[in-house]
C-alpha cells in the first residue's frame, strides 16, 4: 500500500503460526518454508480473480454481447465451453496455468501468454528506470534531510515527500507533458521511440523487447538516444510516486543510526560530519530499504498501470487498460495473475536477502 | 488530587468531554511546526469537506449542463469570463465539475472507509479472538491480497460488481466497494493483533472467570480498547481512497459523465487536450486531488506524531532532539501492534 507510515510489516510472516515452532531453524530451513507461501498466496489470488470476473457472466457475452446475434453467441460459448458447471471451469483453467496456458483474447485473438511475453519487457523496463529515479532521488534527498533535521531543508523535503505521494501519477505525468513536450518541446510526448526506430528495434534478431538494451546490442546509438529522450517523463513520473517514500525511510533510519554510540565515536575521533552521514550512518540504515523496495514493486506494477495509459507506453498496464476498454476479460485476467506471481515472487526474494543480511529475521 | 476529591465534588482530570475528541485533543498537544502542519491539514480537509456540501451552491452550473438560458457552452474555451476555470472538449464547465468532483469524492470515502472499518473490524475480532484454523485460513487470504496492488483489487471488484459499467449509486457503490476490499486487511491486521495482545490482559481473564458470554467479552472488553489505532488509519485510507477512485475512474472505470463527475475520469479526458496545449481540463482536477489528499494526510500524520510522546514537539522546546519526526513512531507502533502477536 501507499501508505505514508511506511511498512507495517509486510511479508506477513510475523503473523503466520509456522515461525514460532520454528525458532531456532537454519536459513535453508527458512527459505524452503517461505518458499511453499508463495503458492498458496498465488492460488488464493487466482481463485479470487476467476471467481469474482465469473459473477457478471461469461467471457464472451461480456465482450461480443449485442454485437453478435444470440445464436451465434451460443454457439461460441459452448464451443470454449463456458456453458459448463463453474468449478469443472476453475479446475481446468488452473490445470491450463500449470502449464503456461493463460487462454486466448476474445477482442484480437491471441494467446495470452505471447502478449504476456510481448508486453511485459515493456512494463519490466519502465519499472526498472522508474525503480532507479526512485533510488537517485529517493537516498540522496533523504540524507540530505536526516542532516539537516528540523531546519528548513528538512521541513521543506518532507512536504515534498508527502507531495510525491499525494499527487497521482497520471496528474503528475500530465504536467511533465504539458511542461516538457508541449511548451518546451524538449522531449516527446508520448510512446516508447519514434515508429522508424520502433520497428527498427522490434525487427532485431531475438529482441530482448527492452528497448535500449536491444539499442546497445545493435550498436545504433541514434535509436538508443530517441529510447532514452522517450523514457525520462515516463521514469520520473512512476519514479517521483516511490522516491518520496525511499526519501523518508532514509531520513529516518539515518537519523536513527546517527544517535548510535558508533557515530558518536567516529565524531570524537574527528570524522568529518560529511563522512559519518555518507558513510558510517548510511549503510546499517540501507537494510530496511531492501524490505521496502519488495513492498514497492507492488505499488510500482500499479503505478505502471496508470503511467502506462498517460505516455502510451505499450507494457502490460497500457494493454491491460485497453481490454478493459474491450471488456475482454480473458486478457485482463491473464494479466492480474500474471501480475500476482511477479508480486509473490518478488516478496519471496527480498524476504530471501533480507534474511540473508539480517539473520534476526530467520528467527 | 485524590486527598481533595473526598471533600470537593470530583472533578474529572482529563477535563471536559469536547477536549477529548480526537482532533481536538491532538490540536492542544502540538506545538510549533507540528501545529502548522495540523492547522494546515484541517484546512484543506474543511475546504474539501464544505465544497462537498454546497456543492449545489457554490457550482455555477450542473455537473453535465453543456448549456444554460444563453445557448451551449463553447468547447474547450480558455478560463475566464462566464467560465472560471475553462470548457472541456464537451463544453463542461470544468469549475462545476471541479466542485462536483468533490461531493462525489466525499460519498465514496463515506461509503468504502465505514465498510471496510465494519467489516474489517468484526473479522479481526472474531479471527484474533477464537484463533484456531479460522485465523489462520482468515490471515493468510487477508496477506494475499494485502500484498496485490491495491489497483488492480479494485480493478477485478469492479468488474464484478457492475461489470464495469455505472450509473451514479451504482459506480459509487462499485467504486466504494472496490476500495473496500483493498482496506479490509488493512483494518483486519491491526484489530486482529491487538485483540491477541488483549485477549491474555487480566480483566479478560476476570470477565471470564466472572462468567461473561464471548460475544460480550469481544464487544465490551476487547473492542473498545483495540479501536484506538482507528482514527490514524481512517484519515490515511480516506486519502487513499481518494486515489484509487481516480485511478479506476482514469481507467475509465469511474462514474458516467453524465451521472456524477469525477476527477480521475475527467484527468483522462483532459491527456488528449495536453498535446494542443490546453491544460485547463487537466491542471484543475489534478490539483483538486493533490490539495484533498495532502489535506488528509497532513492531519493523519500530524495525529500520527501526536500519538506518540516520544515524537510529540514539548511546548518547551528544549534542542532540536525530539522534534517533529513521524516515522520511526509511525513505523514503531504498527509493527508493535502487529507484531505483537
Amino acid at each position: 500500500m501507499t501508505t505514508l507510515i511506511e511498512a507495517p510489516p509486510t511479508d506477513g510472516e510475523g503473523l503466520l503460526p509456522i515461525k514460532k515452532k520454528t525458532s531456532g531453524g537454519g536459513l535453508g530451513r527458512y527459505i524452503l518454508i517461505r518458499f511453499f507461501l508463495i503458492f498458496p498466496t498465488i492460488l488464493i489470488l487466482v481463485t479470487m480473480v476467476f471467481f469474482l470476473m465469473r459473477t457478471t457472466g461469461d467471457p464472451i457475452t461480456a465482450a461480443l454481447g449485442g454485437r453478435l446475434p444470440p445464436e451465434q453467441l451460443q454457439e461460441r460459448i459452448t464451443a470454449a465451453g463456458y456453458d459448463r458447471p463453474i468449478f469443472v471451469q476453475y479446475f481446468e483453467y488452473l490445470a491450463q496455468l500449470i502449464t503456461g496456458n493463460f487462454g486466448t483474447t476474445l477482442s484480437d485473438n491471441r494467446p495470452v501468454s505471447e502478449m504476456l511475453a510481448t508486453y511485459g519487457a515493456a512494463t519490466l523496463e519502465l519499472t526498472i528506470n522508474a525503480l532507479l529515479v526512485a533510488l537517485a532521488v529517493g537516498i540522496p534527498l533523504g540524507l540530505i534531510a536526516a542532516h539537516r533535521r528540523d531546519k528548513g531543508p528538512d521541513a521543506a523535503l518532507r512536504v515534498f515527500a508527502i507531495l510525491c505521494y499525494a499527487t497521482p501519477v497520471f496528474f503528475s505525468g500530465l504536467l511533465f507533458k504539458l511542461t516538457f513536450s508541449v511548451w518546451l518541446g524538449w522531449l516527446p510526448v508520448a510512446g516508447r521511440a519514434t515508429p522508424a526506430n520502433e520497428l527498427a528495434l522490434t525487427s532485431l534478431e531475438s529482441p530482448t523487447g527492452i528497448y535500449w538494451l536491444d539499442a546497445i546490442r545493435s550498436g545504433n546509438t541514434a535509436a538508443l538516444a530517441d529510447v532514452m529522450a522517450h523514457a525520462v517523463l515516463p521514469a520520473l513520473a512512476l519514479g517521483l510516486l516511490t522516491a518520496g517514500i525511499f526519501l523518508r525511510l532514509v531520513r529516518t533510519n539515518v537519523i536513527g543510526t546517527l544517535g548510535k554510540d558508533y557515530v558518536e565515536a567516529g565524531r570524537s575521533r574527528g570524522v568529518s560530519e560529511y563522512r559519518l552521514v555518507t558513510k558510517h550512518a548510511y549503510k546499517p540504515a540501507l537494510i530496511p530499504i531492501i524490505t521496502v523496495m519488495g513492498l514497492q514493486i507492488a505499488v510500482l506494477l500499479g503505478g505502471a498501470v496508470l503511467t502506462e495509459t498517460t505516455f502510451e507506453w505499450k507494457g502490460l498496464g497500457f494493454q491491460l487498460a485497453t481490454y478493459l476498454t474491450a471488456r475482454d476479460f480473458v486478457a485482463v485476467q491473464g494479466i492480474v495473475v500474471l501480475l500476482a506471481v511477479i508480486v509473490a515472487v518478488t516478496n519471496f526474494f527480498v524476504d530471501i536477502v533480507a534474511a540473508l543480511i539480517d539473520p534476526r529475521v530467520r528467527y | 488530587m485524590s486527598t481533595t476529591a473526598v471533600t470537593e465534588p470530583v472533578k474529572d482530570p482529563r477535563g471536559p468531554w469536547f477536549r477529548r475528541l480526537p482532533v481536538i485533543s491532538h490540536f492542544n498537544k502540538s506545538v510549533g511546526l507540528q501545529r502548522g502542519m495540523l492547522v494546515a491539514g484541517l484546512v484543506l480537509t474543511a475546504v474539501f469537506l464544505l465544497t462537498a456540501i454546497f456543492a449545489p451552491l457554490i457550482a455555477p452550473f450542473g455537473f453535465s449542463q453543456i448549456s444554460d438560458a444563453d445557448g451551449g457552452f463553447p468547447a474547450q474555451e480558455a478560463p475566464g469570463g462566464k467560465h472560471l476555470m475553462g470548457t472541456t472538449v464537451g463544453g463542461y464547465d470544468v469549475f462545476s465539475r471541479v466542485v462536483w468532483g468533490a461531493q462525489t469524492a466525499v460519498l465514496v470515502i463515506i461509503v468504502a472507509v465505514i465498510m471496510s472499518i465494519f467489516i474489517g473490524v468484526i473479522l479481526g475480532l472474531v479471527s484474533g479472538y477464537i484463533g484456531g484454523w479460522l485465523d489462520r485460513t482468515l490471515v493468510v487470504i487477508a496477506d494475499a491480497i494485502y500484498a496485490f496492488p491495491p489497483l488492480l483489487v479494485a480493478i477485478v471488484m469492479a468488474i464484478a460488481i457492475s461489470g464495469g459499467r455505472s450509473s451514479l449509486w451504482g459506480g459509487i457503490l462499485a467504486a466504494a466497494i472496490s476500495i473496500t476490499v483493498v482496506f479490509i486487511p488493512q483494518y483486519f491486521r491491526v484489530i486482529r493483533a491487538e485483540t491477541i495482545r488483549l485477549k491474555a490482559e487480566p480483566f479478560v481473564e476476570s470477565a471470564k472467570v466472572v462468567g461473561a458470554s464471548n460475544i460480550r467479552i469481544m464487544r465490551l472488553h476487547v473492542f473498545k480498547n483495540a479501536t484506538r489505532t482507528l482514527p490514524l488509519i481512517f484519515t490515511l485510507n480516506a486519502s487513499e481512497a481518494i486515489l484509487t477512485l481516480a485511478g479506476l475512474g482514469f481507467l475509465g472505470f469511474g462514474i458516467e459523465p453524465t451521472s456524477a463527475a469525477e476527477w480521475g475520469f475527467d484527468l483522462n479526458k483532459a491527456l488528449a487536450d495536453t498535446t494542443s496545449g490546453i491544460w485547463w481540463t487537466g491542471v484543475y482536477p489534478g490539483l483538486a486531488i493533490v490539495l484533498t489528499v495532502l489535506g488528509l494526510t497532513l492531519v493523519g500524520e500530524s495525529i500520527n506524531d501526536l500519538n506518540d510522546p516520544r515524537l510529540r514537539g514539548r511546548k518547551k522546546a528544549v534542542s532540536g532532539k525530539g522534534g517533529p519526526d513521524s516515522t520511526p513512531g509511525a513505523q514503531a507502533a504498527l509493527e508493535a501492534e502487529v507484531r505483537s502477536s
